[in-house]
């Protein structure tokens, strides 16, 4: 099972200059914990020490926010898209 | 396609993580590059700062305050934005049953109609110091009017993000200036996320994402004013609306950095917050008293405060708590109560939100939240005429007659009243 992870600029800068991943798992944190395995300086920005999402960070599931549906705990299926924005404003 | 270069004739603050405190250079971005926390522009403390003698002479526009704002050198742009009223409101704290109450009424804020003026004021002059072109926003409505109007005036194009299915009075009052309006399916959360990627896709200025830290500066001038109308000194408390929840926290930052700067003295005033019942996530993290927000899905009339991913939801839920303020959520009855409530008291005639902070601050005097004693701000944050909607739906029917003075001499009997009453009702 592999899904697509969209990289803002500020991550790409730490997974070689790639702003779309390839990545397998059966939930987002699985597909998240992949990455961080596979770049060592991107994991810190992925997910804090005790492997949870942080508050300025937000991972969407084909475009649902995934703190609506499990959170890391969400599964993925064949050919989803997750993308992480950081911080989004008020308006 | 990134337009970005820094012009030389001026300056914008370098900014500081509010998280990590990693200080970065000035710059088009919002997010820190270690830790991915919220960025806010940095003050050197030993500038030096205007007494009170010396602002009141300045020109009366948020600019007064310049030393407390991000620009370093003369703003180009909405060089007329803020200083908006500081109206009393005796009849409007009888009814909330508190000593005295104000109203700061954003709702004739120059040009749009809307706190959001401030927040642009601020960061479209930001966008013109690093040599952008373009500004943006995603927005509920109010904040797409405000960079519409100033865009126009400035000279720059705008590109404007809204959900698809925003009032009428609020797409007309955007796309009256010529912009680039994109409606967007969905909620403005998913416009807001559209609109994160877009600022890192193609590097325009957009005002509430990658200018974010400049734009919520503005916001401060609010809690400026009202100290400076007051006589320069603080109420007890203070009441806004939440949607990203930004306000709340520039208030209590704006009435921290003048009792810093010895301006005012005396306590901090409590902050309050206002939500609707139907997206009240920052409300809900103060009742439970939790650390994190949990995300709503909005269901609400208050289109303008309808975000339910706060960015600063947790930054506003400390600042309440540790002022000694609180929170309340308002259902959509209310809100219009809340909206007639207002008008009915001050003469001020506020769209959704205000109708929502105006509830709010009754069902917080009467949970005993706010004191009998308490002084009051209620800050009324837009114009009535933007979202008429809401009340047309609650509006009795209006009498017609025939233009015969007879018919009026009927009608007055009939409805024993005052003639100037008739229209109120």
């Amino acid at each position: 099972m592999s899904v697509t992870v969209h990289l803002p600029a500020v991550l790409a800068k730490l997974a070689d200059g790639r702003r779309a991943l390839d990545a397998p798992g059966a939930t987002v944190g699985q597909v998240v914990a992949h990455l961080a395995a596979l770049y060592p300086d991107l994991a810190p920005r992925l997910r804090d020490e005790s492997g949870r999402p942080y508050e300025f960070v937000t991972f969407y599931l084909n475009d649902e926010d995934i703190r609506l549906d499990g959170g890391f705990d969400a599964p993925v299926s064949d050919g989803d898209e997750i993308t992480i924005v950081p911080a989004i404003a008020g308006g | 396609m990134i337009e970005r270069s820094l012009s030389a004739h001026q300056g914008v603050r370098s900014q500081r993580c509010r998280i990590c405190g990693v200080t970065s250079q000035p710059a088009p971005e919002a997010i820190c590059a270690e830790c991915l926390g919220p960025l806010e522009p940095v003050y050197d403390p030993d500038r030096p700062l205007p007494a009170p003698e010396e602002i009141a002479r300045r020109p009366p526009t948020l600019w007064r305050y310049r030393e407390w704002l991000p620009l370093t050198g003369r703003p180009l742009h909405a060089t007329e934005a803020g200083w908006t009223p500081l109206v009393p409101a005796p009849a409007l704290a009888r009814a909330l049953g508190i000593r005295w109450a104000w109203v700061k009424n954003d709702a004739v804020s120059h040009p749009s109609l809307s706190f959001k003026d401030r927040v642009v004021a601020t960061s479209i002059n930001a966008a013109a110091a690093f040599g952008m072109s373009t500004v943006g926003c995603a927005s509920t409505g109010n904040l797409a009017n405000a960079v519409a109007a100033q865009a126009a005036a400035a000279g720059l194009r705008a590109w404007i993000f809204v959900p698809d299915d925003l009032e009428p009075g609020k797409i007309i009052g955007t796309s009256v200036y010529g912009p680039r309006l994109v409606r967007v399916r969905g909620t403005y959360d998913d416009v807001n996320r559209l609109c994160a990627q877009v600022a890192d896709h193609f590097g325009w200025g957009i005002v509430n994402v990658n200018l974010r830290g400049y734009y919520g500066e503005g916001s401060k001038t609010m809690a400026f004013e009202i100290a400076e109308q007051l006589g320069w000194r603080l109420p007890d408390a203070v009441i806004a609306p939440m949607a990203g929840g930004s306000l709340v926290t520039k208030l209590h930052k704006g009435f921290g950095e003048f009792l810093d700067a010895g301006l005012v003295r005396g306590a901090p005033p409590r902050v309050y917050g206002a939500q609707a019942a139907g997206c009240a996530p920052i409300v809900r993290l103060v009742e439970t008293g939790g650390d994190r927000i949990q995300p709503e899905r909005p269901r609400t009339i208050a289109r303008s405060i309808a975000i339910g991913n706060p960015a600063d939801g947790g930054f506003a839920a400390r600042v309440l708590r540790e002022t000694g303020g609180w929170a309340a959520a308002v259902t959509d009855d209310d809100l219009i109560a809340g909206i007639r409530l207002l008008a009915e008291t001050t003469g001020i005639f506020t769209e959704t939100a205000g109708g929502v902070t105006v509830a709010a601050a009754r069902a917080l005097a009467r949970a005993g939240r706010l004191r009998a004693d308490d002084e009051l701000v209620l800050c009324i944050t837009s114009h009535g005429l933007k979202t008429v909607e809401a009340v047309a739906r609650a509006r009795e029917p209006l009498p017609i007659i025939d233009p015969r003075l007879g018919a009026v001499r009927r009608l007055v009997e009939s409805l024993d009243d005052e003639p100037s009453k008739l229209e109120a009702s």
